[in-house]
């Protein structure tokens, strides 16, 4: 147990944060060790105070476990460093220019299409038999029947992280957004003139400011890329695949003996995450020796037009396969017949939304409820947990900090399974209530992220003068604070209710079957790789949150419409 | 007392008043009596001062020299790295052990800081004490913008006022708290010079008329001669 | 995509094993009695939910089962059924004994046989006793007493037969005026001619073993040594020939053997894509069914290996702490009625073969399949030939293993 009184520093009466840290804390612990007494108990409980490698004997011995490690590895350090480069380069070059807030505004209902659902896309855009191709077919390609072309699925994973990318795009699109207000734009200007290329000017003067600010979300980005199961199946190598997926298929196995083996390879995935955690860090180090150097050499990188442009348009691209791929989601959900080569459907149906229409409903409705509640709750938590913040004028230490975004580093594959014993030993899995409780568990911490900024960055003195005209705490914290973060407020929640909506693995385990939702059903029949099906529920699944967002974005600008300093435009920049 | 009150500075502004004791006992009007501020328990500064019922006390002094401190102290939001002693006196109350919310103290800080998602109207109706219905209360906010001639004014987005009528604005929402004291950190700084003195005319003059106890501080000197009382700097 | 957890069972392994307590156990031999006690009950049946057909079945069972017994059945979708053992055992594991989450699942093969072993079933005999078992091959279908190389034991009750079924399109030109290739040699030969047109799903999927067993069947000289559990030298000796003939087709496999089909569905799917040439099924009115769903043309016909081929039986059973076991058996009894079992082997509905002897059903049961006409694309019974029974379960792990280490590990 660590040392509380690093939590609770300079706070007198602070249970609030307890709870938090019991709430996120305790079950991963319980899950750990559950982990760790699997992985050492093979043979039995005789062995489990002997230490018995003979699990991680037998992990390291299967065919292709080092291209499975390794290749979990690098698409954990390819995604994050593809992803932020893009974005940060885009944001540099594009920022000031006219177009941006058009771009914004797309980015956002990407940022609410669920991981599966973009990659599903992808996948029916780019595969061999795949939109494109059907396109340029037979007229311009000559193919009759599609080529045989390793495209997806390929042994070293380029599709795989293609479709991380372009979903971790957006999101630390979202979160450099969220941390701009914070920095002081006006050094770029003075930088520039110095006469430092535009986007030289940013990553000298602004990146270092908003790195800092977005570190935890871009290390989340790596623990998931390193980790991700749902496009891993979808797109990733199979011979072999990434780790999670091997980890995923030991504990499928009915044969007793894997599942210690699944519980070794666990505990090594928590590794590799953790090296490529520890990578990322000593390149964090790499890269800014170098930009100090080239700054102090007075480098100017002045010529930066073509770069520009370039980095345009790998976003156009990036965005554009996200939204391309979902409007196949559509096609499909409507395709009757529909071979290859023909670019459009022979025959168009209503069949798949008709046949699946009272489970799209059921599964889609609870999903919803679950999604609701536990970004609601979340919310509130985080409320709480920023206003005593205020109130006890303390902050979270560096190790609070990192505590809460434990669910977010740590692989989910590797510690949902102790996770679900720990539930079923109490007899409250397969509620409703129970699968809302694990929810929490990864939506706080996100709700957490998005909103601490924006609160934090609040000019208090609005509070002081509340309070100076005679107003309590509360009555400031209901009428003053709360309705003018109102915005951040309705984003923390939506990104939220996206999260727990793409929650598959907590879910299923924790709901142990008894409450399908949309992602869990969607899942399910991805495994019989019908692309009608697919369309329609992976179309469900994208369109939850998308209401979300959007009614995130709309609700402020409808309340505070004759309100021109609340207005986003503003705000956002 | 009375001709220290009337007392003119200098043209440097440098009379130092750190004497009160001739203050004749009266209970109205706000006293500092041996009130200390510590950073990081490192004494900052120390102030004794009386101010009666609609008098005006300048508090001069460069930036950096902790005057806005002394208005978060008085006014009950001092930071956490501070810490304040001594004795507040509010009409004869201790209050220095009162939240901020029951002090009964006004603030007018350098930015105005209206409410941006109430309008002008409403921004006022916050400050209101509470009770009376709202027909009322809307009347009484009414009347408080006619004396600054901005009824027509009443329903618009705060942020789409000129800097001047913003002003405004926040000096009759704090008026319309009913405070028992004024205290103004700067609050002319930021304004355009043509407005700045119109705007120095319209605070003092209100906190005569309404008989408030005010403490000025600022590093203007113009500001000081506008207060037309008592200077201490620091 | 998956999931459950090993690490249930592993948990497991430490814990006490149950005994379960038989005294007010449901008795099918009583079933008025049973009926009784089914009413009103929720019967949560875990089963692969990767099929709309076999989805849109059930809820048809669901509301039939509904209307005729008051019993409400809900289907909880799951990817692969190794995450049901792992759920029961964690139950078992945790002293669950009652009130357990699964109620009726889809099982066969070493699932069936895991949960055996692990005592996860009810553990008396039932779904001999059910009143509709009487109407079932038993007699001469080995396949419904025998579940691979596990006795059933009337642990779980027979649902449907499969049996190993390629499928093509005759009109493709590389089959026009040529019979398919089926025999071992000839298939060899097809591949090595159309290079990337055939591929087969990546062992452990089940299609993907049944595929391996169903070479190996075509390979060895002595089938009986495939009853036995493998032992490594065994093994070695018997499945060289095995990994002789894979290596031999490999480079001109689908993707150049560097990926592999994920199951039937995507194998039918590729098929219907025109990627590949030859696909593969369990079910063998699969191609029937999807000819008439439109996803594949008129002129799509079966063909089997000329040296029989790998045939089984799917059944469904119950876990030892099923928390409505009368109205699992209700529903049990009802997928085995004619009624049930002709709408299932309807290849507009599914398509999947009865487990029932037309021989001994009456003429109003016998009406029920009267209007049943397989499509071209399904084969008939004569064409069929031989069943291959399943080899001993061990072999099935091994050969997974193996065949990952030689074309899973990425080399």
């Amino acid at each position: 147990m660590p040392n509380l009184q690093i939590f609770l520093v300079r706070s007198k009466l602070d249970m609030l944060r307890l709870v938090v840290l019991m709430l996120l804390l305790i079950p991963i612990s319980a899950a750990t060790l559950t982990l760790v007494g699997s992985a050492f108990k093979w043979h039995g409980v005789s062995e489990l105070f002997g230490i018995n490698a003979t699990a991680f004997g037998a992990v390291v011995a299967e065919p292709g476990f080092w291209k499975s490690v390794s290749l979990s590895f690098w698409i954990g350090l390819i995604t994050p460093l593809i992803a932020l480069s893009v974005v940060m380069i885009f944001i540099a070059a594009f920022l000031n220019s006219p177009s941006f807030k058009w771009v914004w505004a797309i980015m956002k209902p990407v940022l609410a299409v669920p991981h599966a659902a973009a990659a599903f896309g992808l996948l029916f855009l780019i595969a061999p038999s795949g939109f494109i191709i059907r396109l340029l077919s037979p007229e311009i390609s000559g193919f009759l029947r599609p080529p045989d072309w390793l495209i997806v699925n390929d042994p070293a994973g380029v599709s795989f992280a293609l479709a991380l990318v372009i979903k971790e795009i957006p999101f630390l699109f979202f979160v450099t957004m969220a941390a701009l207000p914070q920095t002081d734009l006006r050094r770029t200007q003075i930088a520039a003139g110095y006469g430092h290329g535009q986007i030289w000017s940013w990553l000298i003067s602004v990146f270092p400011a908003v790195y800092l600010q977005i570190r935890l979300p871009v290390f989340a980005v790596i623990a998931f890329a390193s980790s991700t199961v749902d496009v891993a199946l979808i797109l990733g190598p199979v011979a072999p695949p990434p780790l999670s997926i091997q980890i995923l298929r030991w504990m499928n196995d009915p044969d007793l003996a894997k599942g210690s083996i699944a519980a070794a390879a666990a505990i090594i995935q928590i590794g590799i995450t953790l090296l490529a955690l520890l990578t990322w860090w000593i390149g964090e180090h790499i890269v800014l020796h170098l930009a100090r150097m080239a700054a102090m050499r007075g480098w100017r990188f002045k010529r930066d037009l073509p770069f520009r442009l370039f980095v345009g348009a790998i976003m156009a691209i990036a965005v554009g396969l996200v939204c391309f791929g979902i409007a196949l989601l559509v096609l499909w959900s409507v395709a009757g017949v529909w071979r290859f080569p023909n670019a459009l459907p022979e025959i168009w149906t209503f069949k798949s939304w008709v046949s699946q229409f009272q489970n799209l409903v059921e599964t889609g409705w609870r999903a919803a409820k679950i999604a609701f509640v536990s970004s609601a709750l979340s919310l509130m938590l985080v409320l709480a947990n920023l206003e005593n913040e205020h109130r006890s004028n303390i902050r979270p230490t560096r190790l609070a900090w990192w505590t809460i975004f434990i669910p977010l580093l740590v692989p989910q594959i590797a510690f949902m399974g102790g996770l679900s014993v720990l539930f079923l030993r109490l007899g409250i899995d397969g509620t409703l209530w129970s699968v809302v409780l694990v929810h929490i568990i990864f939506v706080f911490p996100y709700v957490y992220l998005t909103l601490a900024d924006p609160w934090n960055a609040f000019d208090t003195r609005y509070l002081d003068v509340a309070r100076t005209l005679g107003k309590s705490d509360n009555r400031a914290f209901w009428e003053i604070r709360l309705p003018i973060l109102l915005a951040p407020v309705l984003g923390a929640f939506a990104l939220g209710f996206a999260v727990s909506i793409a929650q598959y693995l907590p879910t299923l385990l924790i709901g142990a079957g008894r409450q399908p939702t949309i992602t869990t059903e969607a899942v399910a029949l991805a495994s019989g790789g019908n692309r009608r099906l697919i369309g329609t529920y992976a179309l469900v699944q994208t369109l939850l949150p998308f209401v979300f967002f959007a009614l995130a974005s709309l609700v402020p600008k409808i309340a505070w419409s004759n309100r021109r300093a609340l207005l986003p435009t503003r705000m956002g920049q | 007392m009375e001709q220290q009150a009337g007392l003119t500075p200098h043209k440097d502004g440098s009379i130092i008043m750190q004497n009160n004791g001739g203050i004749k006992q009266n209970n109205d009007g706000l006293v500092l009596q041996d009130v200390k501020i510590l950073h990081n328990d490192k004494h900052l500064l120390g102030i004794d001062a009386a101010i009666k019922p609609g008098e005006v006390l300048t508090l001069m002094g460069p930036s950096g020299s902790g005057k806005s401190t002394i208005i978060s102290a008085i006014a009950g939001f001092l930071p956490a790295v501070f810490t304040c002693s001594g004795t507040i006196l509010l009409n004869g109350k201790n209050i220095a052990n009162l939240p901020p919310q029951q002090r009964k103290i006004g603030v007018l800080f350098q930015d105005t800081l209206l409410f941006p998602h109430f309008s002008v109207l409403q921004n006022i109706l916050f400050a209101l004490p509470p009770g009376g219905s709202m027909a009322k209360r809307c009347e009484r906010a009414l009347s408080l913008l006619d004396d600054i001639s901005m009824v027509e004014f009443a329903d618009r987005d705060t942020d789409t006022l000129s800097g001047g009528q913003k002003s405004r604005v926040a000096l009759v929402r704090v008026i319309a708290s009913m405070p028992n004291a004024l205290l103004l950190d700067e609050p002319f700084s930021k304004l355009d010079a043509d407005m700045r003195d119109s705007m120095r005319q319209l605070v003092f003059e209100e906190a005569r008329r309404k008989q408030i106890p005010t403490l000025l501080v600022t590093h203007d000197p113009e500001d000081a001669k506008a207060a037309n009382g008592r200077i201490l700097t620091l | 995509m998956p999931v459950l957890k090993k690490l249930h069972i592993l948990f497991a392994a430490a814990m006490l094993a149950v005994t379960p307590v038989m005294a007010d156990e449901p008795d099918p031999k009583n079933w008025d009695q049973l009926l009784e006690e089914a009413k009103g009950q929720e019967v949560f049946w875990h089963a692969w939910g990767g099929s709309e057909n076999i989805n849109a079945y059930i809820a048809w069972v669901g509301d039939e089962v509904n209307s005729r017994y008051g019993v409400t059945l809900t289907q909880v979708k799951i990817s692969e059924t190794a995450n049901v053992v792992a759920r029961v055992l964690a139950e078992q594991s945790a002293g669950r004994d009652e009130g357990g989450a699964v109620d009726l699942v889809w099982v066969n093969g070493e699932n069936f046989a895991a949960m055996k072993r692990q005592g996860l079933l009810m553990s008396y005999p039932w779904s001999t006793d059910l009143p509709n078992y009487q109407l079932t091959d038993f007699e001469n279908k080995a396949v419904l007493s025998m579940d691979f190389t596990e006795s059933v034991d009337g642990l779980e009750s027979p649902w449907g037969t499969a049996q190993l079924t390629f499928y093509y399109d005759s009109a493709n030109p590389s089959f026009v005026g040529n019979s398919p290739p089926t025999s071992l040699d000839d298939l060899a030969d097809w591949i090595e001619k159309n290079p990337g047109r055939f591929t087969y799903a990546a062992p452990p999927n089940f299609i993907g073993t049944t595929f391996l067993k169903q070479v190996l069947y075509g390979l060895v000289d002595d089938i009986a040594v495939l009853r036995q559990p493998a032992d490594q030298e065994t093994f070695d000796e018997v499945t060289a020939p095995l990994w002789a003939w894979l290596d031999r087709v490999q480079p001109d496999l689908w993707r150049s053997g560097r990926v592999y089909a994920a199951d039937t569905t995507n194998l039918k799917t590729l098929l219907s894509d025109n990627e590949i040439d030859i696909a593969m099924t369990f079910n063998p009115g699969e191609a029937s069914s999807a000819v008439i769903e439109g996803l594949l043309p008129e002129t799509t016909r079966s063909f089997v290996m000329d040296y029989g081929s790998i045939g089984n039986a799917h059944f469904v059973a119950i876990p030892f702490n099923a928390n409505a076991k009368a109205a699992a058996m209700v529903v049990a009894n009802f997928l085995m009625s004619p009624e049930a079992q002709a709408r299932k082997s309807d290849e507009a509905i599914w398509g999947d073969p009865t487990v029932l002897a037309i021989d001994k059903l009456n003429v109003e049961q016998l009406s029920f399949f009267d209007s049943l006409a397989p499509g071209e694309a399904t084969l008939s019974a004569e064409e069929f030939g031989a069943i291959l029974s399943e080899p001993d379960a061990s072999w099935s792990d091994a050969l997974d293993a193996e065949w990952a280490r030689r074309y899973g590990a990425g080399n």
